[in-house]
């Protein structure tokens, strides 16, 4: 029974609506592409959920180690100038 | 290790979620293993009382919906696997400790759907029960496990509904379907009222689950929830719950209702229940039925791989 497996992983992500970003949605198991497709498809949209899926490899997905947590977004914390109420506008200036 | 564990503990405290890549005790993994697959295994697994209907539902409404119903099961015990998977185990494991007797799935499921009230009861009530405890398990502490639960609620309320239309339209029919609804009512009502697990007191495995915020409900508690809500409903059709000792507590606020029988509960889970037997030869005869096509779509897989690596040589 060596060759019975549950066949791959892969990530499915749902745009669910046009003009909308796509979203991790969860997993499912295919052997190639048409298939992952089509369970993508039968298991994450059976009441409109989505206009268009992606499928990814799991194994293609790489992921931020949470212990970089810290150094990888501590550092946006001290520059408040990326933020636009960082700056102080005239008295009376309009629209901007 | 205890300093791990003591931050892992101020992370649960401050409401984080936990992610796969996280670092966790092994026993916070483990405990998630073994509920998340045993959830998964009784998604699965409850789709046979039901499938037992598919060629005898009563109308082609009835069959349509009843084979959408189903189908959510099945997608559900699959977002339930797949979360499972994201802590270290693999779908073939997991199915492997269902079919040797090391997973358990839900007792309720050990008992026959002997009529089409069945059906209405099964929607209604059981699905019923599962739900008031999905919706506690949203704000379950594992991301993957909180975002499958939320997923999941979203399609159960049309469960409970369907089955609970079953139910008023027979209490509107004729003497001898009042009677059947009655008597799948007498029957569900119990097993359903166990789903929610032994009382707190006696519950093996409920002080690790609250405290890592697994679990932020007790079993009594979720099970009060389902009563006070059921008993308005099954008065609205003319059904009688089969409690005698069932009654409004105006101090409380609550439903008093008389004891489970947990010799019972005990003896279903040891494997004595009505169809144990039936529901695991069934599940492991479709398992290997299914073999072939597995096998072939892998072979298949490899058979193009093999092609398109001649092409890009
Ligand atoms: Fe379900
Ligand atoms: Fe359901």
């Amino acid at each position: 029974m060596a060759t019975d497996t549950q066949l791959d992983l892969w990530e499915v992500f749902i745009q669910p609506k046009s003009g909308n970003r796509y979203a991790h949605a969860g997993s499912i198991h295919a052997s190639d592409k048409k298939m992952a497709i089509q369970n993508a498809r039968d298991i994450y949209t059976r009441r409109g959920e989505g206009t268009s899926i992606w499928v990814v490899p799991s194994n293609c997905i790489i992921a931020s180690d949470p212990n970089d947590e810290d150094m990888l977004f501590e550092p946006s914390n001290d520059k408040v100038y990326r933020h636009p109420t960082f700056y102080e506008m005239p008295e009376g200036a309009k629209n901007i | 290790m205890e300093e791990h564990d003591n931050k892992f503990q101020s992370r649960i405290d401050a409401g984080e979620f936990v992610e796969p890549k996280d670092s966790m005790p092994d026993a916070y993994r483990n405990h998630l293993i073994r509920q998340m697959s045993q959830h998964a295994h009784s998604e699965v697994i409850g789709m046979q009382p039901e499938g037992n209907w598919i060629s005898r539902a009563p109308s082609l409404r009835a069959k349509q919906i009843l084979l959408a119903k189903i189908q959510d099961e099945g997608g559900h015990g699959l977002y339930l696997y797949s979360a499972a998977e994201t802590l270290g185990i693999s779908r073939s494991e997991m199915i492997d400790q269902l079919q040797k007797g090391k997973a358990k799935y839900s007792n309720i499921f050990n008992y026959p759907a002997l009529t089409w009230a069945d059906i209405g009861a099964i929607g209604w009530l059981v699905d019923g029960a599962a739900i008031v405890n999905q919706i506690s398990l949203q704000r379950t502490s594992y991301g993957p496990y909180s975002r499958a639960m939320l997923r999941i609620c979203k399609e159960e309320s049309f469960h409970q509904r369907q089955g609970y239309e079953i139910m008023a339209k027979m209490m509107k029919g004729t003497k001898e379907q009042q009677e059947m609804a009655q008597d799948a009512m007498n029957r569900w009502w119990w097993p359903a009222l166990m789903m929610f697990g032994p009382h707190d007191s006696d519950s093996p495995h409920s002080s690790d689950a609250f405290r890592w915020k697994i679990k932020r409900e007790g079993n009594d508690e979720l099970r009060q929830k389902f009563i006070d809500k059921t008993v308005q409903q099954s008065e609205v059709i003319g059904l009688t719950i089969p409690d005698k000792e069932l009654k409004w507590n105006e101090q409380k606020n609550i439903y008093d209702h008389g004891e489970i029988n947990w010799d019972e509960f005990n003896q279903v889970i040891r494997g004595n229940g009505p169809c144990n037997k039936q529901r695991m030869e069934h599940h492991i005869k479709y398992h290997e039925e299914g073999a072939w096509v597995r096998e072939a779509a892998e072979a298949f897989k490899n058979k193009k791989a093999k092609k398109e690596n001649l092409i890009n040589a």
